[in-house]
């Protein structure tokens, strides 16, 4: 039988959508309802996920040891799981961020070799 | 992927499933404080989360580890499969268990006796050491004392060589005399071994200084002697006892568990040889030899070296005063035969042991032809199911999968089975193997037996499940709507069954014909005039008048001459005499002399052929049943007259004289410088020795007492066998008067190789009808599984095409006629079978020719006859489901759709 990608995971670029959850924790923890919509948020409703996808990369995280849950209790009183950034999540972003980075760099250069070249 | 995670992933999804409720719940309220009505705000909740079973399936997929989780749906489907039909599961595990257990047992039996290494420490070491003379019409030449001496001094690749013999040696002052049996052993043998004594100290050189009869005053214990004599008392260390009437100290115990070689019965004590070597000379070539090599050496450079050593040794040794010259035995031809010490242990039995291993594999074969089939009808029965399944989505490969686990658990349940079954069959194997069977005791069903069981198993798992997964892959995409209705489609599968059938048949008949030829060869066997006669009846048992008690070679004769009378007195006595040895009793009796003939020329430098001898006391012939072709027994007159008379055997007779009529009145001696000729006084039947399927030797037959023999001015034969004819051989009472005859004469003196010449018979037979009895189960086992095949597969015939003969009889068939057409197709494939069968045994029986005798590997009546009753097997075998064909109910039948 086929196996069926998670949306998000097949629409944007391997290993982003863990960068973007990342990214999210630094500000404190959080639970999974509130990361999918600081996603959608943060990126100006550019990504429009199914927010359950999140949820199998959120598992994928732990499993790594790069964050680490919890259970608490939301603002509006709800039982809610809790996800917080472990140290070596914390090393991974800044790896993450800075290879990033000269992805994005490189493809600029690219697709606008031009401009590159009269700078 | 981890093996934590796989066991708590319940546990997890249901966190996971909470946590995704919260999502829901959170979003929900959210959608509420927006202004929704609450239903609205749960579904749009729903679809902003998207699917939550799938959702949990990908993180439940990321902790499987996937090939153990689909294992594990196999196997249950498979146990699932396996007690829902119970009937069938019986018939394959029983047919496995049967195959896997004669092939466990009898692997248990190879490897303990072929493959394991002898118990010594690095085993491949050890070697024997023996020779023939091409020259001497010998095959075989013992070794000298000089030999020794010259290899062990000259000799560049052994650690340790030394010479053994085995005997008798007279314990006396502990109660009762007794015979304890006895190895002899020049100090180096047991350092080549390599065994450690439990108790007290090895021989050394030092302790080899000659005492009477060449034996040191020292002796060794073996563990069961000094358990059953001493109570295994540790002070006996020290102690002296008497043998053979002269002080002998007690040095050592042998560990408990030790054997030497295949010594039969195994030795009690252990005596060092002890020689002389001032007074050797080039012959004497009464000694085994076996050696350690150095490491690294090997059996060819233990011949190159000995070939080395031999002129040396040749020329370094005196000659004795009766041989005419060295020529004498460089003529000889002497030709060193090393070989690794296993071999000699195990002697000829490997031959017939892989035949066994051979044919218990083809009885598996024919078990895993069986399954397969079963496998096939069973799967034929599921083929809905499967479609079904295939519909549903499973590939092509999982079905055949499953197909593959469910004979896997199958062949496990039967192999775990056999081997219970083989465990109980190596119990009775051990307690019934003929003694011939070199290294009983170190057959077990031990961790490479297991491996062995475990390894067959699953091979015959692959074997009979192979071909059902591999119909099913082929029959992938089976129409759904597809019923019991296309018999165009089965009848590819029906050649399948069809072939598998042949493959039984052909190797049931080269098994039966195997068996046929074994039972001919038993027959053939009997049938041979062993030139004794019956045997039950036929009481031996052996007694010794030690020198150190009488010395007058003549006092030894009336001794044993009032022994005789008084046993032949004993009450249903019919007869009784002695000789130096019984027929049968093995090659350490087995003596030959060089026999010279009046009037024959012997070209100097060579020596007269050898035959074989033996001493007999009057009476002898008459008592062991041997008849007197011609000219008459030696009498007591002969023997106390010192008169120079011999008895030979008929066919010696016929080889120099032509008859055995123109042998009478001729002379013969022992040696070309004997004083004196032996006058031929009577000529007896050949007697087969050594064995009934070898051939009588050509014997002379001296009296026991003689004048100028042998060097001696007077000899007379010492240990001598009584043979005594008695209803009531082999039983006590018997035994009691025998006992009490001997101790009145002289109460040292013991009595001992007490046995029935019934036993030296059946143990010259054992090898044959052990191979006998192997080989008959294996065939019975392979006839049976052979006809079940058959049986099943026109039953099943029968079975499909019943609306077919519905059809037929309701236009008007006969019954008969249909029957006769389902006979004909099982004889069909029995005959093909069979074709290929005989191809098979033609070429296969080649490797039994050593096992048989008086007969040829291409005996056309045993060919005949396992045709026979293979075909009136199959025919039985297909007339019983053809019967049920004849009688179908058309209108059951074609109505039952």
């Amino acid at each position: 039988m086929p196996r069926r990608e998670s949306p998000l995971q097949s629409e944007t670029p391997q290993g982003t959508l863990d960068m973007l959850v990342l990214r999210v924790l630094v500000m404190g923890p959080a639970h999974g309802h509130t990361i999918a919509h600081a996603i959608e948020r943060g990126s100006e409703d550019v990504l429009q996920i199914e927010h359950g996808s999140l949820y199998p990369a959120l598992h994928r995280l732990e499993n790594r040891g790069w964050i680490a849950s919890f259970w608490g209790t939301s603002d509006n009183n709800r039982k809610a799981k809790y996800y917080r950034l472990t140290p070596t999540g914390r090393k991974q972003l800044a790896a993450q961020t800075t290879r990033w980075e000269e992805i994005v760099r490189a493809i600029g250069r690219i697709l606008k070799p031009s401009t590159d070249q009269t700078s | 992927m981890s093996w934590r995670r796989f066991f708590r992933r319940a546990q997890w999804d249901r966190d996971r499933a909470a946590e995704l409720r919260s999502y829901i719940e959170i979003e929900t309220d959210e959608n509420i404080a927006r202004g929704m009505s609450p239903e609205a705000a749960r579904r749009a909740a729903h679809i902003k989360l998207g699917n939550t079973v799938r959702i949990r399936e990908e993180i439940y997929r990321m902790n499987t580890i996937s090939p153990l989780e689909t294992l594990g749906r196999d196997l249950r489907l498979a146990l699932r499969g396996i007690r829902r039909r119970p009937g069938f599961t019986l018939a394959v595990i029983l047919t496995l268990a049967l195959g896997i257990g004669a092939n466990t047992a009898i692997f248990g039996v190879v490897d303990g006796v072929l493959i394991k290494p002898l118990p010594y420490p690095d085993a491949d070491e050890l070697v024997s050491i023996e020779q023939v003379a091409p020259g001497l019409n010998a095959d075989q030449l013992r070794m000298s004392a000089s030999q020794y001496f010259t290899y062990r001094e000259e000799g560049r690749v052994f650690q340790h060589i030394g010479l053994y013999g085995d005997g008798g040696r007279t314990i006396t002052g502990l109660g009762e005399p007794e015979q304890a049996r006895a190895l002899f052993v020049t100090y180096d043998v047991l350092l080549a071994l390599g065994i450690q004594p439990q108790l007290g100290r090895l021989f050394t050189e030092a302790d080899a200084t000659p005492g009477p009869a060449g034996v040191a005053p020292v002796l060794m214990l073996t563990h069961a002697y000094w358990q059953r004599r001493f109570g295994g008392d540790r002070s006996v260390i020290g102690r002296r006892l008497i043998a053979d009437s002269n002080p002998t100290e007690v040095i050592g115990i042998m560990p408990e568990g030790f054997r030497f070689l295949d010594m039969e019965p195994a030795a009690e004590v252990i005596s060092l040889i002890a020689l002389d070597r001032s007074r050797l000379t080039v012959d004497g070539f009464g000694y085994w030899s076996l050696a350690r090599l150095k490491p690294g050496m090997t059996v060819a450079d233990a011949n190159a070296d000995i070939a080395r050593m031999l002129p040396i040794w040749l020329n370094a040794w005196p000659i004795s005063p009766n041989v005419a010259g060295r020529q004498v035995f460089e003529n000889w031809r002497i030709t060193p035969v090393v070989e690794p010490l296993k071999d000699e242990v195990v002697g000829g039995v490997g031959d017939m042991l892989w035949i066994l291993m051979a044919t218990i594999g083809m009885v598996l074969l024919i078990a895993c032809a069986n399954v397969a089939n079963l496998m096939l009808v069973r799967s034929e029965s599921r083929r809905q199911e499967f479609a079904v399944r295939t519909a549903l989505g499973a590939g092509r490969g999982h079905i055949a999968r499953e197909v593959l686990v469910e004979s896997l658990v199958l062949s496990l349940i039967g192999g775990a089975l056999g081997v219970a079954l083989a465990y109980a069959a190596l119990q009775v194997v051990v307690a019934t193997a003929p003694t011939t069977l070199p290294r009983v005791e170190d057959i077990s069903l031990d961790p490479r037996a297991m491996g062995f069981a475990i390894a067959v198993s699953l091979l015959s798992s692959m074997l009979f499940g192979a071909l059902p997964a591999l119909k099913h892959a082929a029959q992938h995409g089976t129409p759904l709507g597809g019923t019991a209705r296309g018999a165009s489609t089965s009848r590819e599968r029906q050649r399948t069954r069809n072939s598998l059938v042949v493959v039984q048949v052909a190797l049931a008949l080269v098994l039966l014909i195997g068996s046929g030829l074994m039972i001919r060869t038993f027959r053939a066997l009997l049938d041979v005039e062993p030139g004794f006669g019956t045997t039950a009846d036929l009481q031996t048992a052996r007694v010794w008048v030690p020198p150190q008690q009488v010395q007058e070679p003549e006092r030894v004769v009336r001794i044993q001459h009032e022994i005789l009378d008084k046993v032949a007195a004993l009450p249903g006595v019919t007869a009784a005499a002695f000789a130096s040895a019984v027929p049968m009793e093995g090659p350490l009796r087995v003596w030959t002399q060089a026999i010279y003939v009046d009037g024959q020329k012997y070209d100097p430098g060579t020596v007269a052929p050898l035959r074989r001898i033996k001493t007999v006391s009057p009476g002898y012939f008459n008592a062991i049943g041997t008849r007197m072709i011609a000219g008459r027994d030696i009498t007591w007159n002969d023997i106390y007259g010192r008169v120079s008379v011999t008895v030979i055997s008929e066919n010696f007779a016929r080889e120099i004289w032509g008859s055995p009529a123109a042998a009478l009145g001729q002379r013969i001696r022992e040696s070309p410088t004997a004083p004196v000729w032996r006058e031929i006084v009577g000529i007896v039947e050949d007697v087969h020795e050594d064995a009934v399927h070898q051939a009588a030797p050509g014997m002379v037959y001296w009296p026991t007492m003689m004048e100028n023999y042998a060097g001696a001015r007077l000899f007379s034969m010492r240990p001598v066998n009584l043979v005594i004819r008695s209803e009531q051989a082999g039983r006590e009472s018997l035994l009691a008067g025998v006992r009490s005859a001997v101790s009145s004469v002289n109460a040292s003196m013991p009595v001992f190789l007490v046995r029935t010449m019934k036993d030296l018979y059946d143990a010259s037979l054992a090898r044959t009808s052990f191979a006998l009895v192997m080989l008959g189960i294996a065939a019975a086992m392979a006839l049976m599984l052979g006809v079940i095949g058959i049986y099943g597969v026109i039953a099943y015939v029968v079975a499909q095409r019943s609306r077919e003969i519905g059809i037929r009889l309701a236009l008007g068939a006969a019954p008969a006629t249909l029957m006769r057409m389902f006979v004909g197709q099982g004889l069909v494939l029995t005959a093909v079978g069979a074709g290929v069968g005989l191809v098979t045994a033609v070429a296969l029986t080649q490797w039994m020719s050593s096992l048989l005798f008086g007969v040829e590997r291409l005996d056309p009546p045993t060919y005949a006859g396992v045709l026979g009753v293979l075909g009136l097997a199959a025919a039985l075998a297909s007339y019983v489901p053809a019967r049920r064909a004849a009688a179908v109910d058309p209108v059951e039948t074609l109505t039952a759709e």
